[in-house]
């Protein structure tokens, strides 16, 4: 369903970027770039005393002609970014939120990795998010 | 493209190549690679090859869905069979042999196809379930003593092929096969004896000797006959592979007698079971792991942390995305902890990764951390996967079989289904073990959760008995009821007078709502006996009794918060909502000097309450109340009352020692609620001085509730305190108005103050049965506290 996911970093490098191979990467590359503007900016409105309420799924942060970009960030700053495409209508939005929420979850497996460094380009999501991608077939 | 029918045995053998070439678990989508290399298997031209998948659609689909993949193995048969290829052949040609596959590698796999193709036939025999992984490890039986082996280029031709997917390919191969094996240990005909120990050393020993590629050693081809692998591992030194692979020479010891013993356990345990999981655990190296582990953590049962794990295992100088791996693999509840089991699976990964191994993509059954203990750990040879079917789901705490579910579904799926369903089931299990406590919570609230008695404004009979019956169906349905009932018992035992009857007479209350702001007072006492019910509904949840609610005084307590100074100062006899909890003065009490003067007006009181009683059957143990309240309604219509010493004497009598001399004003005092103190002080000593004859049959009635709540509860405090309130709801009562001349007037206004009193009373009641059922339970659980350490002090 999605056709890229990404993983970006509080400092706003990716962690993990994936894309169904058939497409151009780097359109996707560039999508997911320019949706961080979008993640800053919806994570700015929120407003500092909202912090602790905000929540983490940020919803569709854009969408294009063909694609739909969505937004996840965790409470320490890490983005997902997923992108799916337009018309696959039926995704719903708590499908997007389930998606979500796994990739939150691999990530804090990942994370609970001591041979992981924070920072360090994430090696083993490519299971779960192949899972997640394999399915536009 | 036609319909495809299939036979049994083809119907099964073809669903299990296609979940062997569905590595990715898509059910729908098998990756071209992995079919490519079973076409290759196919031992067929290329060019066939390319018709087949031509006319199974799949190269116009760019994909093998299942049914193309069914087709294109029908093809190879056809092909295999020596029929010309074609869209009709699939189905016109009858008793078509499986198709198959076979790696071209070895003689022993060629011999095996063999005897498979000739078991093909016949129905049940699905053997060579999973063609040899094509391209694997059998190039390692290049030194295996067996001539005819295909040489090893063609091995090392595909290795080039192989390696490119090999970390997807080989893991799944294995389990998935051993799997099978596992699953189907009795199977022989459908599961090939793997012989897994013969080609898994033996290749094992390849890959010592001389194979650099890391291919999956362990990917059994297609088994040869056991005995035959096994000859074929004689030939090979044994120890020296065995050697290598111990984990002995991995890490820092390299005992030879670990070795020896090794080397004799596991070439014992080859020959009793044909079905070893290649990722079993040997006793010695589970002895050897568990050293390790305490050399890290000396508690067996606890954890190594993932700092401390991490340190360890990069002594081993593997990769660290290869020990983030093995860590991935191994941290099965994904705690950043290791526990002994995690531990030895790490470890054993480790030592597997050291030998060659490609790690698998998934934990294999038996390195499943197992709920079992340490004790059984030996167990963990015995059977193949049987184990680790028993032990790995169970372990997950209930809290982490939901989140099993997404860890799970990132692995192949058809590694996962077996173990999915067992996972399930024993989280299911274990879920309800450990849910049994907080099973009986949810279920005590609903119980607990008593449909509030509706409250009408208006009386009428039917809305009484609706009351009544609501009520005590809602008794029923709590466990409450019983405590509800006993205030009923209790009253009907001892003749309590109303004010104790009235815990349970919502109706009564109803019954009183005639008058107007009565209102409030059944929904207070509604609300006091919901209260009640409910407090005591979720009691009984409590392993711990609750503390009884902080009641210094009940009474005081509750009737604080219905404003008692409202009551007190509207204490003309004006019945407003919330005042309820008043005790309105206590309308004299009738004297019986006094019987022939309120003569008059009791028939109309006694008819009127006696009416309401009537009207609901329940009612009727407390329809002496109804004739004690009368009487003093009565009394208090004749303003009949008591001198003022009778109060004082009475009190005394009644209340206990604590009672100081002047009763009135300890009971006041005794009161919690400073405010009902100060203002029952207040209007007490006023009341008291203004006159007697209201007083005198207030005291009265008060001793005679006094003595009856004595006699039924056994707290002092509370009877003072509920004496003290009784004494404010009766010193209010001097203020009915005396005058004779007003008789309809003052007795509806006592008749209200009645209510007034008794719902406070009631209010009262139901507060102090539930403190005595708090006190109950809190002896109920020191009773069992005491039993739980009865038996350990025999210790």
């Amino acid at each position: 369903m999605a056709v890229c996911i990404a993983v970006i970093a509080k400092e706003n490098y990716p962690l993990y970027i994936r894309s169904t191979p058939t497409e151009n990467e780097l359109k996707f590359h560039y999508m997911v770039h320019t949706s961080l503007d979008v993640v800053d900016e919806k994570i700015s409105a929120m407003g500092k005393a909202l912090v602790d309420q905000r929540e983490l799924y940020l919803g569709l942060l854009y969408p294009t002609e063909d694609y739909k970009v969505y937004g996840y960030v965790t409470n320490s700053k890490v983005k997902f970014v997923m992108v799916v495409d337009s018309s696959n209508t039926a995704l719903r939005d708590n499908e997007i939120r389930s998606m979500f929420r796994k990739l939150h979850n691999s990530y804090t497996d990942v994370m609970c990795n001591p041979f992981y460094n924070p920072g360090d380009r994430i090696q083993a999501f490519d299971n779960m998010v192949t899972s997640m991608m394999i399915q536009v077939c | 493209m036609e319909g495809l029918t299939l036979s049994d045995a083809e119907q099964k053998y073809y669903s299990d190549l296609f979940s062997y070439c569905d590595i990715e678990s898509t059910k729908k989508v098998v990756v071209n690679g992995r079919v490519l290399e079973l076409f290759r298997a196919a031992q067929l031209p290329n060019d066939v090859v390319l018709q087949i998948m031509e006319l199974c659609g799949a190269t116009r689909l760019g994909y093998f869905g299942r049914s193309q993949f069914y087709i294109a193995l029908k093809l190879v048969a056809v092909a295999q069979s020596g029929f010309p290829l074609r869209v009709e052949s699939i189905n016109t040609v009858k008793d078509l042999p499986l198709p198959r596959f076979v790696a071209s590698k070895n003689e022993q796999e060629s011999r095996h196809a063999a005897s498979y193709s000739s078991d093909s036939e016949n129905q049940g025999s699905y053997s060579g379930v999973i063609p040899p992984p094509p391209g694997r490890g059998q190039v390692k039986k290049g030194s295996v003593s067996h001539d005819t082996v295909q040489p090893r280029t063609s091995a090392d031709a595909q290795e080039p092929a192989s390696p490119v997917v090999s970390p997807q390919q080989s893991p799944p191969t294995s389990p998935h096969t051993w799997r099978k094996h596992s699953r189907h240990p009795s199977g022989g005909n459908s599961e090939r004896p793997l012989a897994g120990p013969g080609p898994f050393w033996s290749p094992f020993g390849e890959a010592q000797s001389g194979s650099s590629a890391g291919d999956a050693v362990w990917s059994g081809h297609s088994p040869p006959p056991p005995q035959e692998n096994w000859v074929s591992f004689a030939d090979t030194p044994p120890t020296s592979t065995l050697l290598t692979m111990h984990p002995a020479s991995v890490q820092d010891q390299t005992t030879v007698r670990t070795v020896a013993s090794a080397t004799t356990a596991i070439e014992i345990r080859r020959q009793s079971s044909s079905y070893d999981d290649p990722w079993k655990i040997t006793d010695e190296q589970r002895q050897y792991y568990v050293n390790q582990f305490k050399t890290i953590q000396p508690d067996l049962n606890g954890f190594i942390p993932g700092s401390a794990a991490k340190e360890f295992f990069t002594k081993s100088k593997l990769p660290i995305l290869e020990l983030s791996h093995i860590w991935e693999l191994s941290d099965f509840d994904k705690d950043g902890a290791l526990t002994l089991d995690e531990f030895c699976a790490a470890f054993h990964l480790v030592v597997a990764r050291k030998n060659g191994y490609d790690l698998p993509e998934k934990l294999p059954e038996s390195l499943m951390p197992k709920l079992i203990d340490l004790e059984d750990s030996a167990d963990v040879g015995d059977q193949p996967g049987e184990v680790g079917y028993s032990g790995s789901p169970a372990e997950a705490p209930p809290s982490k079989s939901p989140s099993m579910p997404s860890l799970n579904q990132t692995w192949p799926e058809l590694n996962q289904s077996s173990e999915w369903e067992t996972f399930s089931e024993r989280s299911s299990s274990s879920q309800t073990l450990t849910q049994f406590d907080s099973n009986i919570a949810p279920a005590d609230p609903d119980t607990a959760i008593v449909h509030p008695v509706p409250i009408r404004m208006t009386p009428s009979k039917i809305h009484m008995q609706e009351m009544e019956l609501k009520r005590t169906g809602s008794d029923h349905t709590n466990p409450t009821s019983p405590l509800l009932v006993k205030p009923s018992d209790l009253l009907e035992e001892n003749k309590i007078n109303s004010s104790v009857k009235f815990a349970s007479g919502n109706t009564v209350a109803d019954g009183y709502s005639s008058s107007d702001s009565f209102t409030s007072d059944p929904e207070q006492i509604g609300s006091n006996v919901t209260r009640q019910r409910s407090h005591s509904g979720t009691s009984p949840d409590n392993t711990a009794p609750p503390p009884p609610p902080p009641r210094p005084q009940p009474s005081h307590s509750r009737s604080s918060s219905l404003d008692m100074n409202r009551t007190f100062t509207v204490t003309t006899g004006q019945q407003q909502a919330g005042v309820v909890a008043h005790p309105p003065a206590v309308p004299p009490r009738p004297q019986p000097s006094q019987a022939p003067g309120p003569a008059v007006h009791r028939p109309v009181d006694a008819d009127g309450l006696i009416t309401h009683t009537s009207t609901s059957p329940q009612q009727i143990p407390e329809q002496p109340n109804f004739a004690d309240f009368s009487q003093f309604e009565v009394f208090a219509a004749s303003n009949v009352n008591d001198e003022q010493d009778d109060e004082a004497e009475k009190h005394p009598e009644v209340l206990p020692a604590e009672k100081a001399s002047d009763p009135a004003s300890s009971l006041r005092v005794a009161k919690t609620d400073s405010k009902t103190e100060e203002k029952t002080a207040a209007s007490a000593p006023a009341n008291v001085s203004k006159g007697t004859t209201p007083l005198a049959p207030p005291p009265k009635p008060v001793r005679r509730r006094l003595k009856s709540e004595d006699e039924l509860r056994p707290e002092v405090d509370e009877h003072t305190q509920k004496t003290g309130v009784l004494a404010a709801v009766l010193a209010s009562q001097p203020s009915i108005p005396r005058s004779v001349g007003k008789d309809k007037k003052a007795i509806q206004a006592s008749i209200r103050r009645n209510k007034e009193t008794n719902t406070v009373l009631a209010r009262l009641n139901s507060e102090l049965q539930q403190q005595l059922k708090d006190v109950l339970e809190e002896r109920i659980s020191l009773e069992v506290q005491l039993e739980q350490l009865r038996p350990f002090s025999h210790l």
